[in-house]
């Protein structure tokens, strides 16, 4: 029963190992949780949950899993709808829709039905005319469109029932698919730092010393070392206006966060896609413009390249030379892509845009294809995985990305 | 084996699922870490499990700098160095130049004791990996004196973070872990009144809407949290404002009376009054 439970956290995407599940067993052993639903819920939660982040993927696995599990909760669910569901209708219903209820069959006839069919149903619904679930046309679930119907598991835990608790999801927006700022990007940034010790001798080496003290037989022998600096060189490089309009502020949050962490960034500007040209300041794209082959040039191939941009365009753009939208290129973006690519070995691309919606585009998916699969989504675990990507110690070779 | 059970305290209200927490933690003697946003009690609670199940406290504080090492012992190596230099007598014993450091003072002492690791996410990123056996066995070995050190009683040890770094798998298997949210108004509302039983109930209605007033303005950079209401309310009180001068009108229109102490960030008392200001002018 609790195995199940556990493979089923597993599944839902949450890292529980075996030490955390025999520790929610011992501590079952140890009657920490007595015999309430709500107890188990927060010790269970407890031991096997480690991140806020993964608070909402447990809510919803803990719910699904223990909703089909009758044989658990059914002395709750038999003691479930009597107070429960009369608060909820005095709460969600006026007066005047309560007599309307009544002409419909009666309030306590509804209530009835609603408890006849929490026995009938066996599992979560979703749709449909008849069982409770969300988004039907049954007088039961929530989201629904029957005037008359029971709102459930929708409202607060002002009841602080134990259904509720886990109903409620209040932790969604930590589940780090969604939430995103400059702290957090910060966070995931942290990852690529690598200090190393570079430049001149002026911090002191305390153990160095002692040894090297030691060795001289006791007289006093001052070591130095250099200071540790972050050693990751990054280069970015952001796609401006068009498509990419109500990304900027995510832009503009990466962006801050990034220079804040990194001694040596670099930034350039394109537009849509890379060609020959890339800028630094927005305001005089046209005047001050830095030709790409310097940057080739310049940047040797330790730096890391971020690539940021929705790469949403016509497919010319990228295919043919001439098709960038603002000037006339001699050669295709779909080249100098290549080029950038094959000088720095450590590259990714962040796209704004969500990722289940990028095979639906087809200039992402062969920038997708020109960077070796190496596009993640602008969301947290995605700079997460890229950051993951750069830090390889072996770069990318043709044909290990899956 | 019936345990002291922890249910919050006369100057804490813990919630539920803290109490299960922190409960969990006394029995299975696991340590417990503990997150949530700044100023919602995380170190307090220390401090209060101590003071309700009669425990001595050690804190540990960490900084930017700290070692694991630090918190178990230190060798003072320069001491005995200038020592044997003037040739002094006690230098011939290594013990003499060992230092305990709180995790010792801890494993040491004659009750159980509860362990404060504070803010263990400013340490550098190996730092918790450093701790997985002394906290998996409550035990550490001295390579100076070649001695084990076990823990008289395992210690009930808290460990708070503030999420600046992520913490490594290993290091939270073995952990309980609890997230403390921020107090929906009803808990407010106890915190409050656990803090200052003598307050009127208009001025804590008044101060309390107005701080979630506060707390919902978009785009503040750091929103102000339990510990700032109760110094803000302490303010109040203080210079005796009325609950009347808290009600003048829209809470959108006005500026509440000292919101330094509320907001903490000049950017954020600049929004924040440019807000009031443009609400202001909307209004009119």
């Amino acid at each position: 029963m609790l195995v199940r439970f556990f493979t089923d956290l597993r599944a839902g995407g949450i890292p529980v190992t075996l030490p955390e599940f025999l520790v929610l067993l011992e501590a079952l052993e140890a009657r920490l949780a007595a015999l309430s639903p709500e107890d188990f819920y927060y010790l269970a939660r407890l031991a096997l949950v480690k991140d806020e982040r993964h608070f909402d993927r447990f809510d919803r696995v803990f719910a699904e899993h223990f909703a089909g599990a009758e044989k658990l909760f059914e002395k709750l669910a038999a003691e479930l709808p009597p107070e429960w569901l009369e608060q909820l209708g005095e709460r969600l219903f006026s007066e005047e829709e309560k007599r309307r209820v009544e002409s419909l069959g009666g309030w306590d006839k509804l209530l009835e039905t609603l408890r006849k069919r929490l026995q009938e149903q066996k599992g979560r619904h979703e749709g449909g005319s008849k069982w409770i679930g969300t988004a039907g046309t049954s007088p039961f679930g929530n989201q629904g469109y029957n005037p008359e119907g029971v709102r459930i598991g929708q409202s607060g835990s002002r009841h602080r029932r134990a259904l509720k608790v886990w109903e409620a999801r209040d932790y969604r927006n930590l589940d780090d698919g969604v939430e995103l700022g400059t702290r957090n990007i910060k966070m995931a940034l942290r990852r690529l730092r690598r200090f190393a010790r570079e430049g001149a001798p002026e911090e002191l080496d305390l153990d160095g010393t002692i040894d090297s003290t030691a060795r001289s037989g006791g007289f006093l022998d001052i070591r130095l070392q250099p200071e540790r600096r972050n050693a990751v060189k990054l280069l970015l490089l952001l796609d401006v206006g068009g498509s990419m309009e109500p990304h900027v502020k995510i832009c503009e949050e990466l962006f801050s966060a990034a220079r804040a962490e990194f001694k040596h960034l670099e930034y350039f500007y394109f537009h849509n896609f890379p060609y020959e040209r890339l800028w630094k300041d927005n305001q005089r794209r046209f005047s001050e413009i830095t030709d790409t082959w310097s940057v080739l040039r310049t940047f040797n191939s330790d730096y890391r390249v971020v690539f940021v941009g929705d790469a949403t365009m016509s497919p010319y753009e990228i295919e043919q030379p001439g098709g960038s939208v603002e000037h006339w290129n001699d050669e295709s973006g779909r080249v100098w892509l290549r080029r950038i690519a094959s000088q720095f070995p450590r590259l990714v691309w962040l796209n704004p845009e969500p990722e289940d919606s990028w095979k639906w585009t087809p200039s992402i998916q062969i920038t997708r294809e020109l960077v070796s699969g190496r596009m993640f989504p602008l969301t947290i675990d995605g700079i997460d995985r890229a950051t993951r990507e750069l830090k390889r110690k072996t770069p990318y070779t043709a044909g290990d990305v899956s | 084996m019936t345990q002291a059970r922890f249910a919050g305290t006369d100057r804490y209200v813990a919630t539920p699922d803290l109490m299960m927490a922190v409960n969990a933690a006394v029995t299975l003697a696991r340590p417990l870490l503990i997150k949530g946003e700044p100023g919602t009690g995380k170190t307090q609670l220390a401090e209060e499990i101590a003071r309700s199940l009669a425990r001595p406290l050690y804190e540990w504080h960490i900084k930017s700098t700290s070692k694991a090492q630090h918190g178990l012992y230190e060798y003072d190596a320069v001491s005995r160095l200038r020592d044997s230099q003037l040739g002094e007598e006690r230098v011939h014993d290594i013990r003499n130049y060992i230092v305990k450091g709180r995790l010792w003072e801890a494993f040491d002492s004659d009750v159980q004791p509860v362990l404060l690791i504070d803010e263990i996410d400013k340490a550098d990123i190996e730092f918790p990996n450093d701790l997985l056996r002394e906290l998996d066995r409550m035990e550490f070995y001295v390579h100076e004196t070649r001695e084990l050190i076990s823990a008289r009683h395992r210690p009930i040890i808290l460990i708070t973070s503030n999420n600046e770094k992520e913490l490594p798998d290993a290091f939270l298997r073995r952990c309980f872990f609890h997230y403390i949210r921020f107090p929906d108004p009803e808990t407010m509302e106890k915190i409050v009144r656990v803090h200052f039983p003598g307050l009127k109930q208009e001025l804590l209605a008044e101060a309390l809407a107005t701080f979630f007033d506060v707390r919902e303005t978009p785009g503040l950079k750091k929103k102000p949290s339990t510990s700032e209401l109760l110094d803000w309310i302490k303010l109040l009180l203080a210079e005796d404002i009325p609950p009347e001068a808290l009600r003048s009108g829209d809470p959108k229109k006005t500026i509440p009376v000292m919101h330094g102490a509320l907001l903490k960030n000049e950017q954020d008392v600049h929004l924040f009054e440019q807000l009031v200001f443009l609400n202001r002018r909307a209004g009119r």
